[in-house]
């Protein structure tokens, strides 16, 4: 029924040229026969009268011009879904490869989605305990949002990563809905896909985690297909099975590598760093699907993970990231060598939904002030930190002294905490009084003085 | 014009972009309905009988040999009563109307009226039959929203006799007048009308911006206010605040009428203004902010070409309460995500790529976009005024303000508000560098301050920049060899540039308070700033008295609290502190100065 093509004139990096198709339309789904009988899959990128650019999901390798075998299945490419997703392991194009036969499906979905209706979408305000004090005190995590990690090779965002993974809950969602992981692997080493199927499976997450996985030596395309399997899963599971999905996505470099890859070899004109003027765009397609829905229970969270390459936050890719995520979770170094995990640049990062997510009846009403006096006293901390490094301890002010005191606890007890330890919000809140308490009371201008009262410590 | 519609057929398909052949007799930007589900696309480029079509919706599925029409009409706004408390989409497709179409997702080849068909209106004429009238003449008005006169006006291209004029209810497609012009050719009126996107309104004649656009944000109105009619970029890097700026302009302008565009921005924060804005109360009229405010949403993940329409969408819709003598003003958030679509489509026409691979007509094109701002006499024989002021976010790559979005913006905007990730660390919110920043409406405006705000108020802001100034120099030195190298006088300026920063410059947006602050308290508090350096400074002429004493002041505490005195307590209140700051200062106490030292 399907025509079958052998009009191959050209293959190029991870494109596919064919001649004299009819019928062809843009971004169809399609079918290629090796001359090794192998089966591979690709979609239509360009069509220009009877021919046609096909994009090769799984790399052209073992490709030849004469006898590769072309067909066009006529539809976009779908990804089967049901609630049978749940527990199973699929490449990053889809294709079970946990031993398991294929699933049921209940329905077939495009994998590119379609955009939420602005008007249709409930703002996102229920918090997120994670468990850790930088996030939860400082850059609190909600419920429908998306929170990059920005980091860089050596740190420990997998860890960090696995261990929201693990601690986070909702506190006004208990007990009445369901939770589900989708976990996306683009380009990382098996040792770190590893560690996160281990990390699941160790605490029995994994019987609610849906995971697809392109390992660093799989086909570089195939991670172009991979975080929109990944969204798709997850808006299934959100939006027909309401659940709470959360959506780790590792590496947004390499995805972003493997876009560039497909624009060089069709020769666009490049953008900053040889990343083709759309990434914003297309990035954006990926990350505007978290979120939440009007009278829908459900909700989709991402975390996605990047690494700035040279911890370079200025990079194409976590810059357009941070342009269109809510905010960031940004990993440094210097701490890290100095022994401090979860190593979290407090002052660089940020929560943009986390106003609205806090506060009375939902954390507690001392949460903003607590925080926004935090960060404005760490800053403060940091500048008499750098001036003393210059003049010495001895030549600061009284008030400069207690700076640098709590500077160095802030780090040592607020931002440094165990693997294991999952502190609750209340906690979190008092490490940060307790500190504060260094400070003379005439410096804490952003708490409310009721507040010192109620909650304050004296040091 | 209809019975010889022009029909091509698809040749090539690129993403958002389409070539069609058979297209002879089609003009530029006319629109074209592509493909079998009659999606949304525009020509930009014509070569013989092929034309390259951007299409405002999602591509897949289309085929060479699939059939385009074109409507032969130019990308059109339906104008009319029912625009104000509604989200559109880049092509002015109402989304809250799509929603209850479709779904939470938006599919494609949606199509819903503008404007609401069926809602009667009842039309008041201030005109009778037999009158002329010229283009700009207002017939009558409808009430929109309860609140607003919206003024039926005859379209600036038409002129005429009026032959008949109604009275009563109407729906926007019913006809309410009919004019008859030079030609003998009768026109019927309706409440709406049409008009390209991309063709500025016409007005009679531009005026000099001399009233500023008041928004109740400290750092903005007192350092570097804008014109009613002017325009502003506010660049900066991302995390540094620009969308919550931009919001706080669109709840607190002293403008009628309010256009948002979210360009190719968060859906989030398009969610935010549609939940936040129906709840918040305009100061000025007691209605809800959301009842003066459009929205145009065409988020990042909505397609790209319908996002580089979605400013001259807004602008247009802007123009149009212009027209009725309203002051309006447009925040575009952000012209990068526009100029960006712009650099797209021009790479898949393959045209020669200028700075960055953005096109080389970037900067007529983002000059031509602000030039539709201003304070204008309009169109029509009663001589009214009425103002645009528009307002661009630029989002700047890793915050470089040299690259091309950015430079070509700042070479036609009049102010400057430049936003910085190292202040916004700081949470010093907004954060707009008060030394970069500049407004070029300085000495139009000052009239204005020195009328309705007071006669001290130029002196008190270059009062207050000096210090602000001051202390940037001084913190080269203190950075170099210490706080203690520098003289009394220097230690205080250095506070009291402290508590211009952290209380005056600094605002809350969240707090219910903070979020605004009159011009009235605006002036009390960066007076009562100045009054207690003035008095400090003076005190040191009489005393040796220690800056650590100084700093102990309770009145300080005091300072740090004023801007969250409520608007109605203003007078009694500050009257206390500027009472209580003159009996503190004058407590401090020391050795009395030498009176060489003071001739010194």
């Amino acid at each position: 029924m399907l025509k079958e093509y052998k009009t191959t004139t050209e293959v190029t990096g991870p494109l596919l040229i064919v001649n004299k198709v009819s019928g062809v339309a843009y971004d169809e789904l399609v079918e290629v026969e090796l001359p090794s009988k192998e089966i591979r899959r690709g979609k239509v990128l360009e069509i220009d009268g009877d021919t046609a650019v096909i994009q090769m999901f799984e790399g052209t390798s073992g490709l030849d011009v004469p006898n590769t075998k072309v067909r066009f299945q006529g539809d976009v490419l779908k990804l089967p879904v049901s609630r049978d997703l749940l527990g199973r392991t699929f490449s990053g194009s889809g294709t079970p490869i946990d031993g398991q036969p294929a699933i049921v499906p209940d329905e077939e979905r495009d994998i590119n989605g379609a955009p939420i209706n602005p008007a249709a979408r409930a703002y996102p305000d229920d918090f997120i305990q994670t468990g850790i004090s930088t996030i939860d005190g400082m850059n609190t995590l909600v419920l429908g949002q998306k929170l990059p990690i920005f980091s860089g090779a050596g740190l420990p965002h997998n860890q960090l990563a696995a261990q929201i993974a693990r601690q986070a809950t909702v506190p006004s969602a208990a007990g009445k809905i369901e939770f589900a992981i989708v976990f996306a692997a683009m380009g990382i080493t098996f040792e770190e896909a590893k560690f996160f199927i281990n990390d699941f499976t160790n605490r029995g997450a994994i019987e609610r985690s849906v995971l697809f996985i392109n390992l660093a030596d799989d086909p570089a395309v195939e991670r172009i297909a991979t975080p929109r399997m990944a969204l798709t899963a997850a808006e299934y599971l959100a939006y027909n099975q309401h659940m709470h999905v959360l959506v780790i996505m590792t590496d947004m470099t390499k995805y972003a590598d493997a876009l560039r890859e497909i624009s060089s070899a069709r020769r666009e004109v490049p953008g900053r760093r040889g990343y083709p003027g759309y990434l914003y765009s297309d990035l954006a397609t990926l990350y505007e699907r978290a979120g939440r829905i009007q009278g829908e229970e459900g909700s989709i969270t991402q975390l996605p993970i990047l690494s700035m390459p040279e911890d370079d936050k200025t990079h194409p890719i976590p810059d357009l990231t941070g342009y269109i995520t809510e905010g960031q979770i940004v990993l440094n170094r210097d701490l890290y060598q100095k022994g401090t995990y979860p190593p979290v640049q407090v002052l660089g990062s940020l929560s943009r939904l986390m106003p609205k997510g806090i506060g009375e009846g939902k954390t507690r009403e001392d949460h903003s002030g607590v925080a926004n006096q935090l960060f404005a006293s760490y800053a403060r901390g940091q500048e008499v930190r750098d001036l003393a490094t210059i003049l010495g301890e001895a030549a600061l002010s009284a008030t400069d002294k207690k700076y640098l005191e709590f500077v160095k606890r802030f780090e040592e007890e607020f931002v440094k905490q165990g693997r294991e330890v999952n502190r609750t919000i209340e906690d979190t809140l008092s490490i940060g009084w307790k500190l504060l308490s260094i400070l003379p009371k005439s410096e804490l201008k952003r708490v409310k003085p009721e507040h010192i009262g109620k909650y304050g410590q004296s040091s | 014009m209809k019975k010889n519609l022009i029909k091509g057929t698809i040749v090539k398909i690129s993403g958002p972009l389409v070539t069609a052949d058979n297209m002879s007799g089609a003009k530029m930007f006319d629109v074209i309905q592509v493909g079998h589900q009659n999606l949304v696309g525009e020509i930009i480029e014509l070569k013989e009988d092929t034309a390259s079509i951007q299409v405002y919706e999602e591509t897949s599925g289309l085929k060479p040999g699939d059939p385009v029409v074109s409507t032969g009409e130019a990308l059109s706004l339906t104008l009319g009563p029912g625009m104000l408390n509604s989200i559109y989409d880049g092509i002015q497709r109402p989304l809250d109307v799509v929603r209850d179409q479709v779904g939470a997702f938006i599919t494609r080849g949606v199509q819903a009226d503008p404007l609401n068909i069926e809602t009667q209106w009842e039309f008041t004429p201030v005109i009778e039959a037999g009158s002329q009238v010229n283009g700009g003449d207002i017939l009558g008005t409808v009430k929109e929203q309860g609140i607003f006169d919206h003024k039926i006006m005859v379209s600036p291209t038409l002129s005429g006799t009026l032959k008949t004029i109604e009275t009563g209810s109407f729906t926007v497609r019913e006809t309410i007048a009919t004019i008859v012009d030079a030609d003998g050719t009768e026109h019927a009126v309706t409440l709406a009308q049409r008009w390209p996107i991309r063709r500025p309104r016409p007005v009679r004649e531009k005026l000099i911006p001399t009233i500023p656009l008041l928004t109740g944000q400290r750092v903005i109105d007192t350092f570097f206010p804008i014109a009613k009619g002017g325009t502003a970029a506010i660049p900066g890097p991302f995390g540094s605040g620009k969308s919550v700026t931009q919001q706080q302009l669109a709840k607190w302008s002293d403008a009628d009428i309010i256009v948002y565009i979210g360009c190719g921005e968060r859906g989030n924060e398009m969610t935010d203004v549609l939940l936040e804005f129906p709840e918040l109360e305009d100061p000025r009229t007691g209605q809800a902010l959301m009842k003066r405010t459009i929205l145009i949403a065409n988020t990042s993940n909505m397609p790209v070409a319908a996002r580089e329409a979605s400013v001259y969408t807004g602008m247009t819709m802007a123009e149009y309460y212009r027209d009725m003598g309203y002051s309006v003003a447009l925040m575009a958030d952000s012209t990068s995500r526009w100029a960006e679509a712009l650099r797209e489509m021009s790479g898949r026409l393959e045209e020669m790529p200028g700075d960055e691979g953005y096109p080389a007509y970037l900067g007529s094109r983002t000059a031509q976009f602000y030039e539709r701002a201003g304070i204008a006499r309009l169109l029509g024989s009663d001589d009214r005024v009425g103002s645009l002021t528009a307002i661009g976010a630029v989002s700047p790559p890793g915050g470089d303000l040299s690259e091309p979005v950015t430079q070509n913006t700042l070479s036609v905007v009049k102010v400057f508000w430049g936003l910085e990730e190292r202040l916004a660390y700081r949470r010093h919110y907004p954060a707009i560098n008060w030394l970069t920043s500049y407004t070029l409406y300085g000495e139009q405006l000052a009239p204005f301050f020195q009328k309705e705000a007071s006669e001290q108020w130029a002196i008190m802001r270059t009062r207050a920049m000096e210090i602000l100034q001051k202390e940037a120099a001084l913190e080269e030195i203190v950075r170099l060899v210490g706080v203690e190298a520098l003289s009394k006088e220097e230690q205080i300026l250095l506070h009291v540039a402290r508590i211009i920063r952290e209380d005056f410059l600094q605002q809350n947006a969240f707090d219910k308070v903070d979020t605004y602050t009159s011009l009235k308290k605006q002036g009390r508090l960066l007076s009562s700033i100045i009054r207690l350096y003035d008095l400090a400074l003076a005190r040191l002429k009489e005393v040796e008295l220690e800056v650590a004493d100084f700093l102990g002041l309770s009145v300080l505490s005091e300072i740090a609290q004023a801007k969250f005195i409520p608007e109605e307590e203003v007078q009694k209140k500050y009257d206390e502190l500027d009472k209580k700051i003159a009996t503190d200062v004058q407590s401090l106490t020391g050795d009395p100065v030498k009176k060489e030292a003071v001739a010194a």
